[in-house]
């Protein structure tokens, strides 16, 4: 997995609450057997028109916020379905940071696994984050992960909370199978003990 | 010894490592695998030269893409990138010696009714599925949540998750639900008053009398939908309907074993004194027959109700509630018994078991749809046979339904069954979001017999009416 350590880049400002995962990646787009690919189709009903043009207004089509690597939302980014597809697809865009006032369980675990950094901060926080992000392409966010921070182009730093094992094993870019295989004994141990009292299962 | 949660039972029964800063290994008793979210998974293990840790314990079944009409056991009858899916599944089933019931198997269906089906899904287990509708085992008393496909291969390969645990949520219903109100009813309504996000970082147990009036069929949709409300899993303790539905199932325990798994179960209950972090309490009189009237699980209201304004509400949700009327072609104060449907979709792992084909079927007897069209599409190939024996198929087609083959359908319209932009649809799936069943298409979501109203009206409907 990619190592994340710190991120300055361009924010693209997408004030929709409850932006759901068929929305980052309509289900046409997960008959792939493959993980990469799938950014060209990152958000795109919302993105394409019927006939496949792109929708000028639509934020990631404006020339200011095409190379964005961080995008800011509304709270509850990432619910609805498990597909792993949206991850694959924001980070195949090029955006290795979501900042949001909350995200749905899977979809932040999912964020993990594919070394993006799902960041969550008080509503009033993301909206100083939108406004900036409102700003175009020469407002450039700073995300420092060690230190646990976001700041804005104006030098305004909010600081975030997180999980100390995956912020471990985002910074190092850590396997996590590799990860729990270091830890087989303990599962031999339980396995055997879980057959001995539940032998049904 | 400390009061317990149901939860805190099963999670400390499953704990197969604990770090210093509580992050465990959780051991994963029952792994659900389909042709959707699987294929990377495997093809990781491949690259690392690994194996799958307990094939025993590995059920696949391919249920998202597979078409739900006759000759779909030869691939030129799929799509191509389909077909390629489930031939995956096929070959992965094969390679790494997981349980399988292939496209041509009639135990063949949506992976969540299969697995409680064939007694897979028991009491007190660890049960996860490249899905979120995995919830929807918690209805036995089992801790069972969706995950992503790192997780997947994570699970292949190590028989476990890391997980960290969440906080507990009683969520009660209490006393008798009125006529007409059914277990999607009290889901819905749930969300309704908790928002899609309110259940973040919970598990849920749903209790009450309510929940334990249920069939466990009911149940099943009650923590099937537990997702919705953004909880990491719903789960309702287990009685005697549930060790009822269990019995006799082919992979549920025999003699002794039966015996002594039904001593632990009789243990799964959250002690009186437990700790909740959060508690919610809804009157079962309360909670009305309710259709969705946007775009988001959480636009609830009872039938009776009229489209809101996107005034009423507050924050983002203003924003939000503009975009879903707009999208979904509907105006403020219309009432939403007059709000006309094109198509009803009767299935999906929230409503494709045989209970919810019965409720629809009671409401369509010797009627006549007046929607452009209408299908059932059963939850397996079991639900199938059984509808097909207790003749709920016969009034189906007489009604002017499609009787489909079991597959997720026009839930999540992966396979040829898909809404074209503006139809409008009554539904007895899941999600209702812009684009979820066809670019464009509009979704109300309602119990079955709510939408076998919708059927034979042509408009969204009060099923007490039909009563």
């Amino acid at each position: 997995m990619d190592k994340f350590t710190t991120l300055t880049g361009i924010a693209a400002p997408m004030p929709l609450v409850n932006v759901d995962t068929d929305m980052i990646i309509p289900k046409q787009f997960l008959k792939t057997i493959k993980r990469s690919g799938l950014g060209v189709n990152l958000f795109d009903e919302m993105r394409y028109d019927q006939d496949g043009n792109e929708i000028p207004d639509f934020v990631l089509n404006q020339p200011q916020y095409r190379e964005a690597e961080i995008l800011v939302a509304g709270d509850n980014f990432g619910c609805g379905s498990s597909r792993e597809h949206a991850p694959w697809a924001i980070k195949d865009f090029g955006i290795r940071c979501v900042i949001a006032p909350s995200f749905a369980d899977i979809f932040y675990n999912n964020c993990f696994k594919n070394g993006i950094l799902p960041i969550a901060l008080p509503q009033e926080a993301v909206d100083v984050l939108m406004k900036d992000a409102e700003k175009g392409a020469n407002a450039r966010v700073t995300v420092d992960l060690e230190a646990q921070t976001v700041t804005t182009s104006d030098g305004e730093v909010f600081t975030f909370e997180l999980d100390s094992f995956k912020k471990h094993c985002l910074l190092n870019g850590l396997d996590d199978i590799g990860l729990t295989m270091e830890k087989a004994a303990s599962i031999d141990t339980f396995e055997a003990q879980a057959a001995q009292a539940r032998p049904w299962v | 010894m400390s009061p317990k949660t149901l939860y805190d039972k099963i999670w400390d029964a499953h704990v197969a490592h604990e770090d210093e800063d509580g992050t465990c290994l959780l051991y994963i008793d029952r792994h659900l695998v389909h042709e959707v979210t699987s294929p990377q998974a495997f093809e990781g293990l491949r690259m690392a030269g690994r194996s799958v840790r307990a094939p025993d314990k590995t059920i696949a079944v391919p249920d998202h893409n597979v078409p739900t009409t006759p000759g779909r056991e030869d691939p030129k009858n799929m799509t191509e990138d389909s077909a390629i899916q489930v031939a995956a599944l096929d070959k992965n089933a094969k390679d790494f010696g997981i349980h399988y019931y292939p496209v041509s198997d009639i135990r063949q269906g949506i992976v969540h009714i299969v697995g409680p089906e064939q007694g897979w899904t028991l009491p007190g287990m660890t049960v996860v599925c490249g899905d979120s509708h995995t919830a929807t085992h918690g209805a036995f008393g089992a801790l069972a949540h969706g995950i992503g496909t790192s997780e997947v291969e994570h699970v292949l390969a190590t028989q476990t998750l890391i997980q960290k645990k969440s906080k507990n949520m009683k969520v009660e219903i209490t006393g008798k639900l009125r006529p007409g109100v059914t277990a999607k009813d009290i889901t819905l309504s749930v969300i309704g008053k908790t928002g899609t996000a309110g259940g973040t970082g919970y598990v849920i147990e749903y209790c009450g009398e309510a929940i334990r009036d249920l069939s466990m069929e009911g149940r099943m949709t009650v923590c099937n939908m537990a997702i919705e409300g953004g909880a990491r899993a719903g789960l309702i303790a287990p009685d005697e309907k549930t060790f009822e539905y269990v019995k006799g199932r082919p992979h549920a325990p025999k003699g002794a074993q039966w015996e002594a798994a039904l001593a632990w179960w009789k243990t799964l209950y959250s002690d009186d004194d437990a700790h909740w972090d959060k508690v919610i309490t809804i009157k079962g009189e309360d909670i009305a027959p309710v259709v969705t009237w946007g775009t988001s699980p959480e636009d609830v209201l009872p039938i009776t109700d009229v489209v809101p304004s996107p005034d009423s509400f507050t924050g983002g949700k203003v924003g939000a509630a503009k975009r879903s009327l707009d999208y979904m072609g509907l105006e403020p104060g219309t009432p939403l018994s007059e709000i006309e449907i094109d198509t009803v979709f009767i299935g999906s792992c929230t409503n494709g078991r045989i209970e919810d084909l019965r409720a629809a079927a009671e409401i369509l007897k010797g009627k006549k749809i007046a929607v452009k069209r209408a299908m059932v599409v059963p939850g397996s190939g079991l639900v199938r046979a059984q509808a097909e024996e207790e003749g709920l198929a016969d009034i189906f087609r007489d009604a002017g339904f499609e009787w489909r083959l079991a597959g997720c359908s026009m839930c999540l319209a992966m396979n040829p069954d898909q809404l074209q932009p503006g139809e409008r649809c009554a539904a007895t799936s899941n999600r209702n979001f812009e684009g979820r069943q066809g670019r464009g298409g509009r979704t109300h979501l309602m119990s079955p017999a709510m939408a076998a109203a919708a059927a034979v009206t042509g408009k969204l409907t009060d099923v007490r009416e039909l009563m």
